[in-house]
């Protein structure tokens, strides 16, 4: 009784700790996104709120739930309630199979640093980045605007097709670490990391991954002076907080997942493997910020030709290479 | 040779960015600094007096004609010993655009533009500004000039007394 007891607490206790580790880095990624394209454009970025805007996250949430909530006329009152929570819930849930640590010992039992160690999570997180495709197309839909129509339907097409080409990247870690658990994954990369193993992998799943955000250069779905806002033109107060939040929780799990796949994981020397893996993921996400800071929009159909015509075969390419090296070497 | 130039392209502004994000802003913070405004800036607007401590203003309504907004609007009056004044002088901040239209049309130096820029307020009529609000007790940016001793009419001094003039010609005794 006392160790189910201990088992259902040692649970709530993992859940609670990165639900409120998860949430409060999105927060804090709107803001150092914000103050880093500040100073990428050589001005402060939001520095009124609490010590030198550290409070802005808390001021945004009061401004957002406090604004009225529209619901356009002639909009799918139920789809467009639920959109928003597709887009944050997907993103939520994809932490249930990110490793974010080595087991460590707990209470004299082994307790492993992640929610859940699926046998298929490289699926798993597949599954749900499908299904968040659900939120925004949904979103755009229900919306009743043109607007938001397109902007859905850019962010399905385009999701759909860098979804391919990520999982062509995936591939070749699978086979590599022979096995679909994420815990496999990093395990295998305790000398290497991927991203040296397969670098043309590492290079197909970066730019996948900045598609699948939906961020600069790949902000097709939202492109502000095409679409006013995209799939969220039409949401107010907290349903498009919900979206925004849902954003960056996505650009968290995808910098998780490429930490996971590609850079090795927990591993790396001195610090504790919870530390190096905050390290890597807050890397990746200063890389997307960094890129935002940086370069232009595409075109839409630059974007999709260079999905189809460049990224997919090369990730085929590379998956043909990967299975001979692996035959060819036993 | 195309390609390589493409592939620069894509990589050098990440180096520009990067070295940007450890520049100073340029922003200057403003309630906690202010930028000095320029010497000819245009902001708030003032009635200044002329170097005898008299209103210069002699209401003769250009600055009220010339303002694109019509913001501007006074009475015009006459003391006993012949010098224009304005009765009531009213200047409605909320619609003025600063445009200055009115000090260059102004004959005697009487309205000019001050650097003074924080006029916002939630008090709307607190911008609508009467004649004792404008009046200010100083010459302005011409320290010298008073109309009424260059106008040739003898209001400050008799006519004929003041810098520059003579006095008028007796017409009786010029009579052929």
């Amino acid at each position: 009784m006392n160790d189910v007891l201990l088992t259902i607490i040692l649970i709530v206790l993992k859940l609670g700790l990165v639900l409120g580790t998860v949430l409060t880095m999105a927060a804090y990624m709107v803001l150092a996104e914000r103050k880093i394209l500040g100073r990428m454009q050589m001005r402060y970025g939001p520095n009124r709120v609490g010590w030198g805007g550290m409070l802005q996250p808390l001021a945004d949430l009061i401004k957002l739930l406090s604004k009225e909530d529209l619901i356009p006329e002639g909009a799918d009152r139920w789809i467009f309630m639920l959109a928003p929570a597709i887009s944050t819930a997907t993103a939520l849930l994809a932490f249930a199979v990110i490793p974010f640590g080595p087991s460590v010992q707990l209470f004299g039992r082994t307790v492993p640093l992640v929610i859940c160690d699926l046998d298929i999570g490289v699926l798993y997180l597949f599954a749900l980045s499908s299904l968040a495709v659900y939120g925004v197309a949904l979103g755009g839909w229900a919306s009743q605007s043109k607007y938001s129509l397109l902007g859905g339907l850019r962010a399905m097409a385009q999701m759909i097709s860098y979804e391919l080409a990520m999982g062509l990247a995936i591939a070749p870690v699978v086979m590599a670490s022979r096995s679909f658990s994420l815990t496999a994954v990093v395990e295998a990369q305790q000398t290497l990391p991927n991203m040296v193993r397969h670098p043309l992998a590492f290079l197909i799943f970066l730019v996948a991954v900045m598609a699948e955000s939906k961020r600069i250069p790949f902000d097709m779905p939202e492109a502000e002076n095409e679409l006013v806002a995209g799939y969220h033109t039409e949401y107010s107060g907290m349903r498009f907080g919900m979206f925004f939040v849902g954003e960056y929780l996505n650009l968290i799990v995808l910098g998780s997942m490429l930490t996971v796949l590609f850079l090795g994981g927990w591993y790396g020397p001195l610090l504790p493997g919870v530390c190096w893996f905050l390290i890597k993921v807050l890397g990746v996400a200063f890389f997307f910020i960094w890129v935002r800071g940086t370069l232009p929009r595409l075109r839409y159909d630059q974007l999709m030709a260079f999905g189809w015509k460049v990224l997919v075969p090369l990730g085929l390419l590379n998956l043909l290479i990967t299975a001979a090296w692996m035959i060819w070497r036993g | 040779m195309g390609l390589w130039k493409d592939i620069k392209g894509t990589f050098l502004p990440f180096w520009v960015t990067l070295r940007y994000l450890f520049r100073r802003p340029v922003t200057v913070c403003y309630p906690e600094r202010k930028q000095p405004p320029a010497p000819r800036y245009r902001g708030r607007l003032v009635l200044t007096r002329d170097p005898d401590g008299e209103e210069r203003c002699v209401a003769c309504y250009l600055c009220s004609a010339a303002c694109p907004v019509d913001c501007i609007s006074m009475q015009a009056a006459e003391r006993e010993d012949g010098r224009r004044y304005a009765a009531w002088f009213r200047i409605n901040f909320s619609r003025c655009i600063f445009c200055g239209l009115c000090t260059e049309a102004c004959p005697t130096l009487a309205l000019q533009t001050t650097a003074e820029y924080e006029l916002a307020t939630r008090e709307l009529l607190q911008v609508v500004c009467e004649k004792d609000e404008l009046l200010i007790d100083g010459c302005g940016k011409n320290t010298e000039y008073n109309f009424y001793r260059l106008a040739g009419i003898g209001v400050v001094a008799p006519r004929g007394g003041n810098p520059g003039e003579t006095p008028p010609e007796d017409i009786r005794t010029n009579m052929p």
